[in-house]
């Protein structure tokens, strides 16, 4: 077998306190300073799925757990909980969501067009299960709420620290998949209903009309720099590093105002 | 868990000298920039990869006698999860136009541009569509979209200096060139980049950047752009099929000599599965789970390099793999976040690093390289590191000078990611500082590959942090989400056109893999390694001596 990565195996040095936990309800031993995901790693299983970026934002270890005694239902990313005493936990590495399949060519960026993509929005009972569900503190009835005014904007807002790990759907009364509704939501705004940004435009089409070719074609022809034989192409280096050095910089604190003294390989009427 | 005592103490040193700093910033004063020889100096002392013990030469394949890091020779000098003989080519499992080898930003973006050709699309994918570095790449996306204080060709010069000037220059100028109508893409697809209320975009510095060019979407960038491409493959899957948790293993070549599909590992049933395919494009991405050299790494659970092994082994070349990314700036403490990164955007914007006394010792927007060796160099030669109770040392980052400078809640405001993940910790990063240490972030290096996508095998493409060449010795920050999307969409689009036009049919054959398992036999490396690894094994010496059985060969422990 490969030999692997130890880095991350390494219990912590200091003896540390051990509390008990309960992985689907089995009783394991764990560092008490440990994220969920790496007791589980401790207590060794080893991920298949469950584990994603190991860092907040992938959504792939959602985590329910209850305390004895407690009859709240918490959550967790597994990747940044730490343990509890006593807690039960499972992890939710896939629930089932509804996700309409529409047309991108075709959404002109209206409420209606969610609406008639998911028309369970108007099941909504505002119970507010799926805010008190995400880990990531979003607030779910509110961006459905507002997708249901019409809102869009509202709701790409509220929704944009949305990791997708589809914990709300799992408490969701009217069956909602309102992660997938979200992400519908966001792009009708950010390409159908945002301010367009023109000066893109523009340099696209001054790049594509040819209009940098000639500066990059100089800048090319000097070639690059073997690392095995650096002295091979020394006198082109020599110039590219005099073009590198020579080129202005902006300051930090500039504003979107500030223009280069250097004009060269710009583009005139760019905003 | 919050600071303790001990760091809290020290912390009142970063902000006694912190009002001096900040004055400093707004009189537009800065903390003297290396010039090319400093940097060189400190690289060629302090930089990880010049330790030639952490590095050997590779014994077999094309690169033979190239030195690179232990961890991935380990994975080259090693045998295939299967063995060929057994391994029915003849009714594969799945047939389709084009193969992608990867579910990220790469693989998804080339997967659109697949599909607009005509071509019907596999992704296989290890974990979940979606699963990558790209969805943790935060800080932005480098573009030259501002024609009045920026072009291709100082995006150009600026990546060639990065790079050391030893990137291949078509791969920068091909990149350089495409990056704005990426940014026009992902508008049109409803990307939501941060901008300004009259449409203009908002960018900012990088560290090696000439002007303000990187483009962000708050400081989940990358996520943002991960599941807008996501979703819109989603809108296509007449076309566009996903195969979860189904990693490939091998490479299939037909008798003529073009790739011609892969045999993928299910890992849940560990079924091998054939996919015969016209072309196929390796999006596999990067290898900081290898842990090289036993640093800790940003990056995703499933980055161990696959991509590399299985094209070796099918002869194509590597290159720049001498050189691995350090991202100067992960947790250091506390030790539940350890490895995560810190968004180089907190630097871009103005916050400085300090030493144990509140000191600044270097300018923060260095180029990453040059970054990452002054810390190691502050912490291990200096002696001016921040000692951790995990018995680490680590710098300071100091956040909360933003917050002096641009007003109360901005650290809040721009970077929520990050305050949300140190609040569960019980630290308020708008007040006080985060410690940090370089830890491993991206594969420099990769496969030869050309600016059209191509590589010397026909039919074989590939995108994103798996090639070589287009960063040269270093990458800087915002181009890797660019390249992604650039050769995402070229290798896509080009190996699309392949699979519809020029493609030489032939029969299937894994004999390279037999050829390779001999050429290892004949070179007397004795070992019983097979690779790709699929995943890390962090599980712990004292379960692992009770596992008897998981050393067998095909399960993945």
């Amino acid at each position: 077998m490969c030999d692997t990565a130890t880095i991350e195996k390494k219990v912590p040095e200091v003896a540390e306190e051990l509390v008990p936990i309960y992985i689907m309800g089995k009783k394991y031993e764990v560092p008490a300073s440990l994220t969920i995901m790496k007791a589980m790693e401790y207590a060794g299983y080893q991920y298949i799925r469950g584990a994603g970026c190991r860092g907040g934002i992938c959504g792939a270890c959602a985590t329910v757990y209850r305390k004895p005694g407690d009859y709240h239902i918490r959550v967790g990313l597994a990747c940044q909980t730490v343990v509890e005493a006593d807690m039960y936990l499972t992890q939710i590495p896939f629930f089932p969501a509804n996700r309409a399949v529409y047309k991108w060519e075709d959404v002109r960026g209206e409420a209606e067009e969610v609406f008639a993509a998911y028309p369970e929005l108007f099941r909504c009972l505002a119970c507010n299960a799926c805010t008190k569900v995400c880990p990531m503190d979003i607030p779910v009835m509110d961006y459905v709420a507002a997708i249901k005014q019409g809102n869009l904007e509202k709701a790409a807002e509220l929704s944009f620290d949305c990791i997708q790990c589809g914990l709300c759907a799992t408490r969701c009364m009217a069956e909602m998949a309102q992660y997938h509704i979200a992400q519908m939501v966001r792009r009708l705004v950010g390409a159908k209903i945002a301010v367009p940004s023109p000066h893109v435009d523009k340099q696209v089409a001054a790049i594509k009309s040819g209009h940098y070719d000639e500066a990059l074609k100089e800048v090319m022809a000097l070639g690059t720099m073997d690392p095995f034989n650096q002295d091979a192409n020394k006198e082109n280096i020599d110039k590219l590093k005099e073009l590198y050095n020579k080129r202005q910089g902006e300051s930090h604190a500039t504003d979107e105002s500030w223009e280069p003294d250097d004009k060269y390989a710009l583009l005139e009427d760019a905003r | 868990m919050p600071y303790p005592d001990s760091l809290k103490e020290l912390i009142k040193k970063v902000e006694a000298t912190r009002p001096a700093r900040v004055e400093k910033k707004k009189a537009g004063g800065e903390f003297p920039a290396l010039n090319l020889d400093e940097r060189k100096g400190v690289l060629e002392q302090f930089h990880p990869d010049v330790k030639e013990e952490g590095r050997r030469e590779i014994k077999i394949g094309p690169n033979k006698g190239y030195r690179i890091c232990h961890e991935m020779v380990d994975l080259v000098e090693a045998r295939s999860r299967v063995n060929p003989d057994k391994v029915d080519l003849s009714k594969p499992d799945y047939t389709t136009d084009v193969l992608i080898i990867g579910g990220g930003g790469a693989g998804t973006s080339a997967a659109l541009l697949a599909q607009e050709q005509g071509a019907k699309v596999i992704i296989a994918t290890k974990l979940r569509h979606g699963d990558a570095n790209t969805m943790m790449a935060e800080g932005g996306i480098q573009a030259a979209t501002k024609g009045w204080k920026d072009s291709p060709y100082y995006h150009y010069l600026d990546i060639m200096g990065g790079g050391h000037f030893t990137n291949v220059p078509e791969l920068v100028s091909t990149l350089s060139k495409e990056a704005p109508d990426v940014i026009r893409w992902l508008l049109s697809l409803g990307c939501n980049f941060s901008k300004f209320e009259d449409g203009t975009l908002k960018t900012m510095h990088g560290g090696g950047t000439s002007r303000k060019r990187m483009h962000f979407a708050a400081d989940i960038t990358g996520a943002e752009m991960m599941r807008t491409v996501r979703d819109e493959a989603r809108n296509r899957i007449d076309d566009i099929s996903v195969i979860e948790f189904s990693p490939a293993v091998e490479l299939i070549m037909n008798d003529k000599g073009a790739c011609a599909g892969a045999v993928l590992y299910n890992m849940e049933t560990a079924e091998y599965l054939v996919i015969k395919a016209k072309s196929v494009v390796m999006a596999t991405g990067g290898s900081g789970r290898l842990h090289v050299q036993n640093f800790m790494t940003t990056n995703h659970y499933g980055a161990t390099a696959d991509g590399i092994v299985m094209a070796y082994r099918a002869g194509v070349p590597l290159c720049f793999l001498h050189t691995i990314q350090y991202h100067p700036t992960g947790v250091i403490f506390p030790e539940q976040a350890e490895g995560i990164l810190i968004t180089e955007k907190f630097r871009g914007a103005g916050a400085n690093l300090v030493n144990v006394d509140g000191n600044q010792f270097v300018f923060e927007r260095e180029p990453r390289d040059v970054e990452a060796a002054c810390i190691i160099r502050e912490c291990v030669n200096v002696n001016k590191g921040v000692p951790t109770p995990t018995g680490k040392f680590g710098i300071w980052l100091d956040s909360p000078m933003l917050d002096v400078m641009f007003g109360e809640g901005y650290v809040k405001k721009e970077f929520p990611g990050k305050h949300i993940l140190f609040s569960r910790f019980g630290i308020d990063i708008g007040v006080e500082p985060m410690l940090i240490y370089p830890t491993l972030h991206y594969q420099n290096g990769g496969l030869e590959f050309k600016d059209d996508g191509s590589t010397k095998i026909p039919g074989f493409y590939v995108a994103g942090e798996v090639g070589g060449g287009i960063h040269g010795e270093n990458r800087l920050m915002g181009n890797s989400l660019l390249d992604i999307m650039v050769y995402g969409r070229i290798s896509g689009k080009n190996a699309a056109q392949y699979a519809m036009n020029g493609v030489v049919d032939g029969e299937l054959t894994l004999d390279h893999v037999r050829k390779y398992h001999q050429e290892i036999d004949e070179s007397g490396i004795e070992t019983d390694r097979i690779s790709p690894m699929l995943l890390p094994d962090y599980t712990l010496e004292h379960v692992k001596a009770k596992q008897y059985s998981a050393e067998y060969e095909g399960t993945l422990r």
